[in-house]
């Protein structure tokens, strides 16, 4: 993208989200698990779902992955996006457990790189010197 | 759980007794939200034969009750600005009959206006939600590319061709009824199934034709009780039955992609009305894209899970058709400007009392109605029948 381009939407991390932000920007995706049940969720809370009133820990994720869907963006829906199309989303079931929307990177968009459940791995991309996002890509 | 012996108590004790249109809807540059909402509610008031100084109940979304109640000068006694996307329309007339049932109102005014294309404003963003922090940045969007994200997950598990055909059949059969409605957008422009299928990429797997219409419109619909619904210019449509409900708000934490709430919803609304889905002599469905109607036709219990392609087959939804859905034209092709909900019980009240012209089913005694709201996030479906 050129530097006068629309930027991309980031991100506006709340207190319970800066310890994900602050995984990303070291390259790392982190995630909450419950302590007594042992479950993860996503996205990041002040409340555990497997146990309302529980206590919850971060731990460092595998970063493995399998694709669960996708779409292909022809038409930007934000300006930001502009230089981006057609580019991947899609929603990822991480192996510990909880799904996550994320794109994928390092494939060509067409529907025939794509296969529901391949196995995919974490990448990150920066997209300010606050927010780097944790991508996906075939492992 | 919602306890249906309650619940049957309230069936058939109100009804709708007014439905209108904004004054023009389309491409309607010289018009802002507001006045949609304004001219929606004093057409639907006409309709009823009642006035303004009768409405004692309001509610809205999209904009706060506080915004159109100012603007219409009136002063109500029971106000609902629940906001859970373009099924909230229809969750208002359950909120409306519990209301009126319960003694807070008498008269409930429901009002929608939205400038889709139009609007000078826009809708500020909420940058601390979990939307904009988890799916934002990544370019997830605005509807079509949370709902593409859906259909493919579906033509995984039930197969792709099959759910392109259903795709392909829903784009033309619901252009087919806009061909029958002087209001539709597409009124006058025929869609072919090559239309569909050269139609360019919006969000891949969703063609153009798989796509919403963006137009600027209202809405409004009056109930009260099937008692005062005697004395008003049209009679009632009953209410029989009404549901709501919600799984998640963004796309990535929907439980199954393919099992949105009405299949609850569905089951509740009609066990309220006691009355079966081989009864309904109309399907109206929020169409947001082709693969909301499949989906939805299958969460409400039409069929089984996968088996919407074949419910949808030949033609049969179209008009001529066995299995009439969307007669309006739909959002796909007759109006949508953003929460669409409202128009579904528009044309469904309008077919039960027989005014719909070259496009009248024969015999359509009882209708259901069902918005979905966000994606695929919330639902409500109502039952209702010809006075």
């Amino acid at each position: 993208m050129t530097t006068d381009a629309p930027a991309r939407p980031e991100p506006v991390s709340q207190p319970e989200s800066d310890r994900y932000w602050e995984g990303a920007r070291n390259e790392e995706l982190w995630l909450q698990r419950d302590k007594a049940t042992g479950e993860y969720q996503f996205y990041p809370r002040a409340f555990s779902v497997s146990t309302p009133g529980g206590e919850l820990e971060w731990v460092k994720a595998s970063g493995n992955a399998t694709l669960h869907t996708f779409g292909i963006v022809h038409v930007p829906p934000h300006p930001g996006f502009m230089g981006e199309i057609p580019y991947i989303t899609a929603i990822v079931e991480l192996e510990e457990g909880p799904k996550m929307a994320a794109n994928i990177v390092g494939v060509e968009p067409e529907p025939e790189n794509l296969e529901i459940g391949m196995a995919l791995k974490v990448v990150f991309t920066k997209i300010s010197d606050d927010y780097t996002l944790p991508n996906f890509t075939p492992a | 759980m919602p306890n249906l012996n309650r619940l049957k108590a309230l069936s058939g004790q109100s009804a709708i007794v007014g439905v209108a249109e904004s004054d023009q809807i389309g491409n309607v540059p010289d018009k802002s939200p507001l006045a949609h909402h304004a001219e929606a509610a004093i057409n639907a008031l006409d309709d009823a034969g009642l006035s303004l100084s009768d409405v004692d109940g309001l509610m809205t979304a999209g904009w706060s009750t506080l915004d159109v109640g100012e603007y219409l000068g009136i002063h109500p006694r029971f106000t609902d600005s629940t906001s859970v996307g373009g099924s909230s329309f229809v969750i208002h007339i359950a909120h409306a009959i519990a209301a009126i049932q319960a003694g807070y109102c008498e008269v409930a005014l429901i009002t929608h206006g939205q400038a889709g294309r139009n609007d000078r404003a826009g809708v500020p963003a909420n940058l601390g939600t979990p939307q904009n922090q988890y799916e934002r940045p990544y370019g997830i969007i605005g509807p079509p590319v949370s709902y593409a994200m859906a259909a493919r997950r579906y033509m995984h598990q039930y197969g792709e061709d099959r759910t392109r055909e259903a795709m392909a059949n829903i784009a033309v059969s619901t252009r087919k009824w806009a061909n029958m409605n002087e209001k539709a957008y597409f009124y006058d422009r025929p869609a072919t199934f090559d239309d569909y299928h050269e139609s360019r990429w919006i969000v891949w797997p969703f063609h153009l034709l798989d796509c919403c219409l963006v137009t600027d419109a209202g809405a409004a619909i009056v109930v009260t009780t099937a008692e005062r619904a005697k004395d008003c210019a049209k009679g009632g449509v009953a209410i029989l039955g009404a549901a709501e409900g919600h799984d998640h708000s963004m796309i990535s934490q929907m439980p199954d992609l393919t099992r949105a709430f009405g299949r609850n919803t569905g089951q509740q609304a009609l066990d309220m009305a006691g009355v079966s889905h081989s009864d309904l002599d109309l399907m109206m469905i929020y169409d947001s894209f082709t693969y909301t109607v499949l989906v939805s036709l299958e969460n409400l219990g039409f069929c089984g899970p996968g088996e919407g392609p074949d419910l949808v087959a030949n033609q049969r939804t179209a008009p001529g058709g066995d299995f009439p859905v969307n007669t309006s034209g739909g959002g796909l092709s007759y109006t949508h400007p953003g929460m669409y909900g409202i128009f579904t019980v528009l044309e469904a009240v309008r077919q039960l009392r027989g005014e719909t012209g070259d496009r009248q089913l024969d015999d359509c005694n009882l209708a259901v109605a069902h918005g979905t709201g966000g994606y695929l996030s919330s639902t409500g479906t109502v039952i209702l029948a010809s006075p």
